[in-house]
């Protein structure tokens, strides 16, 4: 007799846990060859306001944890999503309808990428942080402290492109609330199940799967979200309407890009200074 | 109708208040949670939302109670419940202010002639372990002080052993104390074992001139819930019935969030009546409640979600 599939409810994931939208919406998500591949969560408004406070919650935790332990568990994550590739392989090949032998470079990709922004997080510091001369007694030492709460909307990568956005957000100590390409939002949640089982508090990354257009006009114009990143809004009226947003408590805002992005490529290290913020210490020399 | 000395009999004797006291009806503790629960399931919404947050924060007791309160905490507070949101002149003032007797003299300076209240805690608050006079003095102090309400504590040993008369007649004795002061008194239900013992010593706290019932101290866990206060409510609803007389009753402690204390006015309008549904006679006893009274105002006022950041912490 053949055995009945389990088949998978695919949720968000939202301060460690995997709830259902408050709403109660769901919708279909196809595959490549518009099949019906299964059903997402579509969140709301308030979904990414539960989310906001998540993040704010894990904040104080997360950005006072040595760097050093940072890049430990973002290793962490890429040690476990090692160990799933295959089922990673298998859902961007069914979602995006790309052979193996790409979807298979794009989990690498992914995971050396988790593991190059690991080894940045103790070493950001040293490369941004200055030691000022100043016409003075004193010492004056520039350093670099995450922003807080980063909003994101996510590029359409399914994995490499959120891998590469949220990264570098948690590396220097921010936490963030992501809304996953709207096209192909399960390999994020199933990316949730590897960061919740890889030791990253929960809270410092929550994913929303829905609507951009419905979700983030919340998010851009939360007072208690600090910065946003564009990267995955192709939408100009969109973006311009965010950024009008955002500009209400000054958030720092990443635009949309331009033209398309090459995840492949080794990042710069702009992602990572794009959520820090410069706190600059005067010490009295002597005495 | 009843006349309120119609209850001077029940009171005249140990053996006559117990009697009456245990011969209350019985509380269906599952009926009980499963009702409050119930009522808190009702959805309210935009206009409705936006009155039932207003009400709230006129309805709050900004609380500070702790060991380590300083004469700027205070007054930082007194300030806040005068103007709780400095950027919005529509939003109300609290109902009162909340402190230890020292304190009462400092509160009433900041809060000046705004019409906010002074509330405070007597009778060797929280625990109530002390001797008679010593409650009677404290509650004289806080009154001179220019204390408007006195949240008093009943001797909860006294009441899990039957002592009844004695629980009622130092409530009595303190409510003279108080004078021209309104009297609120705490059960401490997180104390007080069964929901039995809570519709008791509502009726006793009544009969003995209450101006308000209130469920806990705040030291306790748990404090406030839902079941509880709607015992509460019952209580002041049936002895309402029976003798004209109207009873406030005041929730305090865990209620953190808007939701909940929405959840509260809901039950309040159910269980007691609309006439409930002013800050006479319901209050919040709180202090963290009232910043998300305000970011929730102040989401529905501005149409975008507003952050801790924006208000004071206290």
């Amino acid at each position: 007799m053949a055995r009945i599939d389990v088949k998978k409810t695919y949720k968000l994931y939202i301060g460690g846990t995997f709830p259902r939208s408050e709403s109660g919406r769901s919708y279909v998500v196809n595959d490549a060859k518009g099949n019906l591949l299964a059903n997402a969560a579509q969140a709301s408004r308030k979904d990414a306001r539960d989310a906001v406070i998540a993040a704010r919650k894990a904040f104080g935790g997360w950005s006072s944890r040595t760097a050093y332990n940072r890049g430990q568990v973002i290793y962490r994550i890429a040690e476990v999503l090692e160990g799933r590739r295959e089922q990673f392989v298998a859902e961007l090949r069914a979602s995006e309808g790309i052979t193996a032998a790409k979807a298979n470079t794009f989990v690498d990709a992914a995971i050396d990428r988790l593991v190059w922004y690991a080894g940045w997080a103790d070493k950001i510091t040293q490369v941004e942080g200055t030691a000022n001369p100043v016409a003075g007694p004193f010492f004056n030492i520039s350093s670099p402290e995450p922003t807080g709460v980063v909003a994101v909307v996510a590029p359409a990568g399914p994995l490499l492109g959120l891998v590469s956005v949220v990264a570098p957000i948690i590396t220097t100590g921010n936490t963030c609330v992501v809304i996953a390409s709207e096209a192909h939002p399960l390999t994020a949640i199933t990316l949730g199940e590897v960061m919740a089982t890889s030791d990253l508090p929960g809270g410092v990354v929550n994913v929303l799967t829905g609507s951009v257009a419905e979700v983030a006009p919340w998010l851009a114009s939360h007072m208690d979200v600090n910065a946003i990143d564009l990267t995955g809004v192709t939408d100009v009226a969109l973006s311009t309407s965010l950024e009008v947003a955002a500009a209400d408590n000054l958030k720092r805002v990443r635009r949309a890009p331009e033209a398309a992005v090459d995840w492949l490529a080794t990042p710069g290290l702009d992602r990572m200074t794009d959520w820090l913020e410069t706190k600059t210490v005067w010490h009295p020399i002597g005495i | 109708m009843a006349s309120a000395g119609a209850f001077d009999d029940i009171t005249a004797s140990e053996s006559s208040l117990r009697r009456f006291l245990h011969g209350l009806p019985g509380v269906d503790q599952v009926g009980a949670d499963a009702r409050a629960a119930g009522l808190g399931t009702r959805s309210i919404k935009t206009t409705a939302k936006a009155f039932a947050i207003d009400l709230a924060i006129r309805m709050v007791d900004l609380t500070t109670l702790e060991g380590s309160d300083t004469p700027g905490k205070v007054s930082a507070l007194a300030a806040k419940a005068v103007r709780p949101d400095p950027a919005d002149a529509s939003c109300p003032q609290v109902a009162a202010v909340c402190v230890y007797p020292d304190m009462v003299a400092v509160a009433k300076q900041t809060l000046g002639s705004s019409g906010v209240k002074v509330a405070s805690v007597a009778t060797a608050f929280p625990s109530g372990r002390a001797a008679i006079d010593i409650k009677l003095a404290d509650t004289r102090d806080a009154v001179e002080a220019g204390a408007d309400e006195i949240d008093m504590v009943i001797d909860r040993g006294a009441f899990l052993s039957g002592r009844y008369l004695q629980v009622f007649e130092q409530i009595v004795a303190v409510r003279e104390a108080c004078g021209e002061a309104h009297l609120k008194v705490i059960f401490e239900t997180g104390e007080l074992q069964t929901y039995d013992n809570v519709r008791r010593a509502s009726w006793l706290a009544m009969l003995a001139g209450g101006h308000f019932i209130k469920t806990s101290t705040g030291k306790v866990q748990p404090a406030a819930t839902l079941p509880v206060t709607m015992i509460m409510l019952e209580a002041v609803r049936d002895f309402r019935e029976q003798t004209g007389q109207m009873i406030g009753v005041k929730p305090a402690g865990g209620i953190r969030t808007t939701k909940d204390a929405i959840k509260y006015l809901v039950m309040v309008n159910e269980v007691a009546g609309s006439d409930w549904l002013d800050p006479d006679w319901f209050r919040f006893g709180a202090s963290t409640l009232l910043n998300d009274l305000l970011m929730q105002r102040t989401k529905m006022t501005t149409g975008r979600y507003s952050g801790p950041d924006y208000f004071t912490l206290d």
